[in-house]
This record gives structure tokens, sequence and C-alpha cells, in this order.
């Protein structure tokens, strides 16, 4: 199983923002953002030809500070956003903006990693997000199947929804929400649902998730104490509208129906320590995956809550020869959640995994450490989906 | 010689010469002899000597003289002729004198029987005088009585007839006075008499009732014996009296030929009056608001009313219609299921009332009294399965029962939970720790076995020897082991487990729900369970009830396993509610600070002393109720460690293979490096049944939160050395708690390593300080 075998890249710096180029489809490729506070920061555009196993690297140099998230725009390749801490006069302060990437550093090319980072292009700003009036940026997530035009920001307590106009070159604040209470509520995460026309974004704060419409920019709904502690990360199921994963640092993930939000409709506590970030698989959302400060990233077969409820049944000598098969998963019917995978790689915590946009079988894991990992889901599972 | 043998005849002479008719006839005489002596069986060849024929032969039958003498002649010289001659004269002679000696005697003897005969002659003449007498007295008297019998003839017919007519005229006598004298018995009262009577006389007057006169003796006869059936009804109806008195009745009115089949119906009808009312009285005491009697009496009552009336009819209806064949018999066994049914409805409900009540021994008296009583009433009829229906109903019981008693052993423990709350929760008196955990442990604990104990003592109650009902099958065999045993004290094991687990569950994680030492308390008492008290209780119930009956029951080591498992997960939940809590206050002493701008410490922040505190707390409360555990032996003087963090104290070995990294090698890095050849320390990892891995795990989960803290923030340099100050401190108390102590100094290594990232400026502060700073602390 040589080619099931995990493909690991080294950054020099810490890191923690990683996205899949969403809108590339043929191309498996990956961004990460560094965090360096004594040197500049990049941004690895981490290509993986699949074929040959091999990683292709470009740099590109994102000079205004080290990057605490980074997501990529759904409808062009080149652009994308990144949240970043501006120091100053000892203040931190994290802002955010839009960049294009220079044409010309697309990977793939004929330079060889080892002189891209004294040859390393730099980022080509388009806007800002002015959140001076708001406060630190959380996130910023694309709307997910539009033309690349909408973008939401997560700053504190609020929750902004922007314009990016002529080429993206201007970002207009199109309207805007803020959460109100008592104490510091400050905004931790939040995902831009890609059902019902993109008119709903689910955010976190602290122990809360709550949803949005994007139209009214009202509150529609809100899981009070959706976790025991801080809700890390939420994602929604691309193939089922009203399922929500999140995760957080009670060391579990929730599942949850929308529509009924006073108990989780499944839970899931495999990691032990917190839960930094859950992803669906794009294609087949029973893959469900998740990355912690254990040091861990777990791939887990949700079938009694997916779209694809029933599996097909698989021999039992197709799925001997696995070596990353869980026994658990041999039980066929009724079909059972299981663990499928535990991927150890990682020597410190992880704060973000995803799945890449032009492989569904595919995902990627970053730790603080700057190791970046990429896994392939088990054959026999694929195959045991697809067939 | 021949005239020697013949006797002398009374009529002929004694003078008579024998050679008569010996000459005159000789031949025939000897043809005569010869006959006789064949006759007489005298065989000739007898006698020795010479042939008898031999004519030569002197004293043969057949001697011929004129033979002999010329064989003499012829023979004999002359001398021997002359000797013959001698000697045969001599015989002559001899033979002559013995004839004459033969003579006289004969003729002696002759004439005394002439004398004699003579004077017989004389008598006989006298005596037949007499008898002509006679035979005229004779003839006299059979005239005399011939006479007699002539007259009495007559007279006897007349008596023979007279004594026939006398024994009739009684009969009719009786016939003619039994009307009255049946109104008399009747009125009397002495109603079996009666129907004697009536019985004796029926078939007469049956058989002579064409006669006007007895035809209207009939009628009398048959109008009081109507009455009489009427009033032997009237008084089988009125009941009054007993059962017996009842069974008489029926007795006499089946002998007045009353249709049975009637008679049973009614004999049953009657007696569901008289039980009903039984079960009215029965019902009465169960009633709305009952002065309620205790269950005992209750079933007294019903075994002896209800079920003694039952016995009897039983009783009397066999004996009175056992005629009745199958038919009657099924008509019983109707009866008795009919009624039976009530009665049962009714001590159920009766019973129902008792169940919540706590004392089982008056429970178990009345079921065995109920049963027992059942007993007869079910040997009686078989059929009507009364037997088996009670042993339901008392099976029913037992089970419910223990289903009460498992209740109130659930019940019992949620009591003592809720004891060792509010124990926990007291305001603590000043300088006075209140009752200990291990002192509050001990107190749930032996109240729960105690409250084990007693309801197995109460159940056990069921199998007692002396009660009826415990040698049924069920108790023997079910009721122990699956009531009991698997019911009873394993389904209270799991409920108990089930109960502390949930504590696991409950959205208690914000660590308000349940007092941490609760949950550090049910631990350890699951711990217990698993040890020992699971296999003592069980062995305990195993020889209380001597389980015979062959169906699984639970293992021990499943039991304990289970103790196990919820002492393990109370333990794990409570080191994460335990570090949680810790946690939030690292948590937010680095979150709502302003690291940049803060100034260059002087001081171990409070929040740190507090960990501290609060740490050693934690482990007090562990330590009353687990042991020490094993520590990893390491150098005592591990406090005075420095940080590592720019120290390279170890070996750079072989690295991940594809892991290039392309930065200039710096101290950052070495950390890192540092950190592959320790063990990954899993956070929040099932921790063991000891102080030392407790807080081990509390330790790890609120040092791994600094550090994720701690990396999110951005630090100045006075920053940076307030986390180093922090963390030294942290270093200089912590290290005793934990099994290996290597670990708090990787993960304080870890976080003073993570702030130095976070800071643009990384200035550590001189060790020395540090220390000094700590020391001051």
């Amino acid at each position: 199983m040589e080619d099931d075998a995990p493909v690991i890249y080294g950054l020099e710096f810490q890191a923690r923002a990683l996205t899949p180029q969403t809108a590339e489809t043929d191309a498996i490729r990956f961004l990460v953002g560094t965090q360096s506070l004594k040197y500049d920061n990049q941004i690895h555009i981490i290509d993986f030809d699949d074929e040959n196993n091999i990683i292709n690297k470009n740099v590109l140099l994102h000079q205004v500070g080290e990057i605490w998230h980074i997501s990529a725009s759904p409808a062009d390749k080149g652009v994308l956003a990144t949240c970043y801490n501006k120091t100053s006069d000892s203040k931190v302060l994290t802002c955010a903006a839009v960049w294009r990437m220079p044409e010309d550093a697309e990977p793939g090319g004929h330079e060889s990693p080892d002189d891209s980072a004294s040859t390393a292009h730099t980022l080509e700003l388009l806007c800002h997000l002015d959140n001076t009036t708001h406060g630190s940026m959380a996130c910023v997530t694309w709307e997910p199947t539009g033309d690349g035009k909408r973008v939401i920001s997560l700053a504190d307590n609020h929750i902004l929804l922007w314009d990016l106009q002529e080429s993206s070159s201007q970002a207009v604040l199109a309207s805007s929400a803020s959460l109100e209470g008592k104490g510091q509520l400050k905004f931790t995460s939040g995902r831009w649902s890609p059902h019902h026309n993109c008119t709903q974004v689910a955010t976190a704060n602290d122990t809360a998730v709550r949803g949005w419409d994007t139209r009214s920019m009202s509150q529609t709904y809100c899981i009070e104490n959706a976790h025991g502690q801080l809700v890390r990360d939420l994602d929604f199921n691309p193939n089922k509208q009203y399922y929500l994963a999140s995760c957080g640092d009670d060391c579990k993930v929730k599942f949850w129906d929308t529509r009924n939000v006073t108990e989780p409709v499944k839970t899931l506590e495999e990691h032990s320590h917190w839960v930094w970030n859950v992803r669906y698989n794009h294609s087949h959302d029973q893959l469900v995956l998740t990355g912690s400060s254990d040091s861990r990233v777990i791939l887990s077969n949700m079938v009694s809550i997916s779209s694809e409820p029933f599996g097909h049944l698989v021999d039992d000598d197709d799925l001997s020869d696995q070596e990353e098969r869980r026994p658990e998963e041999k039980s066929q019917e009724p079909p059972q959640d299981s663990v499928i995978a535990t991927y150890e790689e990682h020597e410190d915590s992880v704060y973000a995994v995803d799945w890449s946009s032009a492989d569904p079988w595919l995902f990627a894991s970053l730790s603080y450490d700057g190791r970046l990992v990429i896994n392939r889901v088990p054959r026999a599972l694929k195959y045991h989906i697809l067939l | 010689m021949a005239a020697a043998a013949t006797g002398p005849g009374p009529g002929s002479g004694p003078g008579d010469s024998p050679e008569g008719p010996e000459a005159e006839a000789p031949e025939r005489r000897r043809k005569a002899h010869g006959m006789l002596k064949l006759y007489y069986g005298l065989s000739e060849g007898e006698a020795p000597g010479p042939d008898p024929l031999d004519p030569t032969d002197l004293n043969g039958a057949h001697f011929d003289p004129e033979m002999y003498l010329d064989k003499l002649r012829r023979e004999c010289p002359l001398a021997q002729l002359m000797d013959s001659e001698t000697d045969m004269v001599r015989q002559i002679r001899a033979l002559d004198s013995d004839m004459q000696t033969l003579v006289y005697e004969n003729y002696n003897k002759f004439i005394s029987a002439t004398d004699t005969i003579r004077k017989m002659k004389n008598d006989f003449r006298k005596m037949e005088d007499e008898m002509d007498r006679l035979a005229t007295n004779m003839a006299v008297i059979t005239d005399f009585s011939a006479r007699i019998s002539a007259t009495l003839q007559d007279r006897h017919e007349r008596i023979t007839k007279l004594a026939g007519v006398h024994a009739l005229l009684r009969k009719l006598q009786f016939l003619f006075e039994l009307p009255s004298r049946l109104t008399k018995c009747v009125e009397l009262g002495a109603y079996g008499q009666a129907v004697r009577y009536q019985g004796r006389a029926r078939a007469v007057l049956q058989q002579y009732q064409h006669l006007p006169s007895f035809r209207a003796i009939q009628d009398d006869c048959q109008v009081i014996t109507a009455r009489l059936a009427q009033q032997l009804r009237q008084q089988f109806r009125e009941g009054g009296s007993g059962a017996p008195e009842q069974a008489e009745c029926v007795e006499l009115l089946l002998a007045l030929g009353e249709p049975a089949e009637e008679l049973c119906e009614e004999f049953l009808a009657h007696a569901r009056g008289r039980l009903e009312q039984e079960l009215r009285s029965l019902e009465a005491e169960l009633g709305p608001s009952p002065p309620a009697p205790d269950v005992l009496e209750f079933t007294d009552h019903g075994g002896n009313g209800f079920v003694g009336g039952l016995c009897q009819v039983a009783a009397a209806y066999q004996e009175l219609f056992a005629a009745q064949g199958p038919a009657g018999a099924e008509k019983l066994a109707a009866f008795a299921r009919e009624l039976g049914s009530r009665y049962f409805a009714l001590v159920e409900r009766r019973l129902a009332q008792e169940q919540g009540g706590s004392d089982n021994s008056l429970l178990v008296r009345a079921l065995d009294r109920f049963h027992r009583r059942l007993r007869a009433p079910g040997a009686l009829l078989a059929a009507a399965g009364l037997a088996e229906a009670a042993t339901e109903i008392v099976e029913r019981v037992a089970r419910e029962r223990l289903g009460h008693h498992l209740q109130s052993l659930r019940a019992a423990f949620l009591g003592c939970l809720t004891d060792v709350r509010q124990a926990l929760a007291a305001p603590r008196l000043a300088g006075k720790e209140g009752p200990g955990l291990a002192e509050l442990l001990a107190n749930v604990a032996s109240s729960i076995l105690s409250h084990i104990k007693a309801s197995l003592a109460s159940v056990h109650l069921f199998t007692a020897k002396e009660v009826s009902f415990s040698n049924k099958p069920y108790f023997r065999g079910e009721f122990c082991s699956q009531g009991v045993r698997e019911g009873l004290i394993v389904g209270f094991i799991r409920s108990m487990c089930q109960t502390a687990q949930s504590y696991c569950d409950s959205p208690g994680e914000k660590g308000g729900a349940t007092p941490p030492a609760l949950l550090l308390l049910l631990s350890r008492l699951c711990l217990d369970y698993e040890t020992a008290t699971i296999s003592y209780i069980l062995t305990l119930t195993d020889e209380q009830f001597l389980v015979q009956d062959q169906s699984p029951v639970t293992p021990v080591s499943t039991l304990c396993a289970e103790a196990r498992e919820t002492a393990r997960r109370l333990l794990t939940h409570y080191v994460k509610v335990q570090g949680l809590v810790i946690s939030q206050m690292l948590r937010k002493s680095v979150e709502t600070r302003d690291w940049l701008s803060t100034l260059e410490p002087r001081n171990v922040r409070a929040v740190m002393k507090r960990v501290v505190e609060d740490t050693t707390a934690i482990d007090v409360q562990v330590g009353l109720l687990y042991e020490e555990g094993v520590r990893k032996a390491q150098s005592s003087d591990s406090s005075k460690r420095t940080f590592s963090v720019y120290s390279s104290s170890r070996q750079q070995g072989r690295y991940a293979p594809s892991y290039t990294p392309s930065a200039p090698m710096d101290t950052n890095l070495l950390s890192n490096i540092q950190k592959l050849f320790s063990e990954r320390i899993d956070v929040f990892s099932p921790v063991e049944f000891n102080k030392v891995s407790v807080l081990t795990g509390i330790i790890k989960i609120s040092l791994k939160t600094l550090l994720e803290c701690v990396r999110l923030r951005t630090f100045g340099r006075f920053g940076l050395q307030q986390v180093q100050v922090d963390c030294h401190f942290l270093q200089l108390y912590l290290w005793r708690f934990v099994a290996d102590e290597e670990l708090v100094h990787l993960l304080l290594d870890e976080v003073v390593a993570s702030a130095a990232l976070r800071c643009p400026d990384p200035v550590p502060m001189e060790p020395s300080v540090v220390e000094v700073i700590c020391e001051r602390g």
C-alpha cells in the first residue's frame, strides 16, 4: 500500500491556516499560511501530484503579519482572503484582507522547490475588510456557490457581510449584525451554508452555535450550550441541508439537525483533547474529518446520519488486506458509525484539517509545528462507498 | 372215618350205622367230597404221601381192597404178608377203640342237647303268651291316638290362619296410622324418621293404590310427604344451619326421591349464596376506606370463611351427589372455579394493597395461610385448579415483592446519595472538615449493604421450610436464581452502576450539577464493589438461596467488570471535571490579560497560587479515598531544574524522512525535536485507581489548556517573563503530585517555549531571578 502512505511536508514556521484552493477542481492544491512574529510570513501553495506522490510547493510572501485564518474564493482560483495579526504599539489587531496570487506563481511551474524561497512572489492586495470599528477578525468565509463577490467576516461580536466590487478591489459593507449580551462575546468561527440559496450562515461563540439569515441579518436559531466548553469549528453537511457538525474544547464532535436543536443527533467522543476542526467530505458526507490538539486526525464514518445511509456490502476479503482498516467497520448490517482511521503523523496540535476540492478521497492536515500531512481515505472504504 | 365228619343232626338217632350210606353210594359221596374240597380250596395235592388216586393206599379215598390185596400178594413175600396182616389187625383194633371213645363222648353231648331243647320249648310257650298281650295293648293305643289326632286337626288350621290375619292387620294398622305418624314426625321435626316411614310404606301403597282406602292413605301420605319435602327445602333454603345440616336435608330429600339434578343445582345455588356472603364480607374489609385489618387477618377470614365453606360444600356435595358421575363433578368444579376466581381476585386486591408495605414476614405468613388453606379444596377439587391458581398468586406476589425490594433498594441508594450530597454541600464549620469522605463512603457502603441484607432476609422468608409453598418448583428454582439472584441482587448492582454512570453522562459537564467529591466517592464505592462487595453479596445470596435452577446466571466476573468500568468512568469524569475547573482558571487568566503591555514580573500571579492550592485540595480529597499509587523515581532536586528552553540538552537524532526543515535550526525547533523523543501525552487518557494517576490526569489537562491558550496570544517581553515565572512556580509545586514529574517539566517547557514563539522580542528572564521571585511568592 505504498501509495496509501501519508505524504508529509514541513514548513519552517508555525502554522494554523489551511484551505484547499476551492475553485480549483483539477489539481490537488492546498494553501497554508504561516505564523511567525519574527520573519516574513508566507503562504505556501502546495500542489500534490497524485500520480507520482510528489509535492510541489510555491511560496508567496505575506508581509503584513502572521496568518490566523485563510480562505480561498470559490469562484476565482487566484483570489483568497486571510485574517492576519497586525502588531503595533503593543497592540494586537487581527485584520482581514482579500488578495490575488500572482499569475506566474501558480505552482507546477519549472521552478525547483528549493530556491523558491529566494524568488518568492508577493501577494497582490485587492482590498482590506475594514474592521477598525469592529475589532479583531476571527475568520472570513466566502459565499459558497456565488461568483465570489460576497464574503462574511466575523469580528469580535459582529457579523459583517461584504460586497466585493470592481474586481474585488473594493469591499463595501453590505450589512451587519452584532451579538449583544453580557460579557465579552466573541465569535470564534463561522460557516456559510451551501443550502437555501446561500442565505444561511452559522457562527460559534463560546459554547453556543447560532444560525443567521444573510438577507435580514437576523438570528434564525441558536443552540445554547452546544458544547460543554468553547465551540471551535462548524461545518455544514454538503448534502443534507439541515445538518451541521460542530466541535469544541469538550473533545466532542456533535451533529445537529438545525430544525430541532435541543439534542444533538449524534455525538462523537474520540479525541482526547480539544477538537479544533471538523470537515464533511464534499461528496460523501458520511466521511467526517476532525483535527485535535491531541495531535491526532480522525476520519469517521457517520453512515447513520449521512445522505447515503446504506453502503454496499463489501466482501471481507477485500477489506482484509487493508492495513488501516479498523475492526469495528466490519459489521455491515445495519450500518454502523465508526472511526475509520486515526492518523498519528503529527507531533503537535493539529489546528486545521480539510478535504481537497479536487479529489474527494484526499485530505490535508496541518499541525502547529508546520507539518502538513496529506492522507487518503483507505482504499477499501473508498471502494465500499463507490461500488 | 367219614362218619366222624358228619355232625349229629337234631332229628337223627344216635344208633345209626355210619357204614350204611357209605356202602350205598360210595361213588357219589366221593364225588361230593371232591367238590367240597374243591370248593374250600383244599388241594389234595397238599397232602404228602402217596397219590390219593392210588387204589393201594389204605388211607386213600380210592382204596380198592382187592387191588391192594393183589398187590400184596404179588409183591410181598410171605413174611411181609404176615407182618402186614398183623399190622393191619393192630390198626383195626386201634381204630375200633377210637371209634368207641368217640361214640361215647358224642352221646353225652347229644343227651345234654336234648335236655336244653326241651327246656327251651317250655320257655317259648310262656313268651308267646306275653307277646299276645302286648299286641292287644298296642292295638288299643293306636286306636286312641288316631282318635285324638282326628280331633285336633281342625283347630290347628284355624290357628295358622288367625296368625296370618294378625300380621296383616298390623301392617294395615301401620298404613292407616302412617299419615298421622308422618304428620307427627313432621311436627316434631323428626324428618329422618318420617322419611324412613315413608320409604317403608311407599312400595305397598304403590301396589295397592287401586283400592280406594289405600288410595286415600297414599294420597294423604303424598300430601304429607310433599309438605315434608317442602319443609325440608324450606329448612334447606333458610340456610340458618350449617353445611352439615344442609347436607342432611339434601340426603333426606334425595331419599324422598326428589330429582338429584335439581337438588344439586339448588344445593350449589344455596352454597353460592353463603359463600358469596363470605366474599362480600371480605370485600367489605377491602372497602374504599377499610378499618384495614392486616393482611394476615384478612387471609385468615378468607381461609376460615370462604375456603372452609367451600371445603364443606365440596365434601358434602361429593358425598351426596357421588352418583351423579362426571357431570356432577364437573358442575362442582365449575362452581368452585368461579367462586375461587372471585376469591382470588379479592385476595389479590388485598395483597396489592400490601405491596407498598415493608413487612414481609406478615405477608409471607398471610400467603402461607392462604396457600395452605387452599390445599384442602385443592385436593378435593383437583379439576377446579384452585391450588394451581393459588400457587400462581403466591408466585405473582413473590415476584412483585422482588420488584418492590429492588425499587426500595434503588430508592435507598438514591437516598444515600442525597445524604452524601447534603453532607458535602453543608457549610463547613471553621477548622472542621465535616464528615470525611472516607467516613461518608463507609456510611454509604454499610447502609447499602444492610439494605441488601435486609431485603435478602426479607425475601428469604418466601423460601422458609415451614412455609407451605416453599417447595413449589418456582420457589425452589426460578425464584432463587432468576428472581432473587438475578432480578434483585444483580439487578440492583446493575442499576447502581447505571445510576452512578448517569452522573458521567449528565449535562453536568460544566461541573455544576454533580459535586466532584460525589463522583470520587461513587467511583471508590464501585471499585470496592468490584474488589470485594459483589462477590460477598453474591456468595451470601447463593448461600441463602441454594440455587438449584440450572438457568444461566450472571457470573460474578461480569458484574465486577461492570462495576470496574463504572468506577473507571466515574474517576475519569472526576478528573475531567476537576481538570476543567483548573483549566478554566488558567484560561481566563491567559485570555483576559494584555500580555503585550504587561510590566516586568515581580510576583507569581495569584491565579497560579490558586491553582496550586486547588490541586493540593484535590490531592487531599483523592487521598482520602484512593491509595497513593506508584510514582516514577526521580531525583529529589528536580525542583531545582532549570528550563530547557534554551538548552539543547537532548541529543539530536533521526527525524521523519520527508521533513526537511529549511529554516535555520533555531532554538525553537530544538524543543520540537525534543518533543519527538518524549512520549506523546494523552491528555484525557484513562486514569488508574490511585491518587497519583488521578492528579496526573488533572494536571495534564490543566497544563495542556495553559499551553493552548498561550499559543493563541502574543506576548511582549515582560509577558514572556511572567509566563516563565508562573511556569516555574507551577513546576515547583506540581511535580510532587504526578506519577512522572518529567511530564510536568515537558508540558511547562512547552508552555514557555510557545510563549517565547509568540513573543516578537523574546528576552527570557535570568533563571536565578525567576527562582528568587518564585521563592518569594
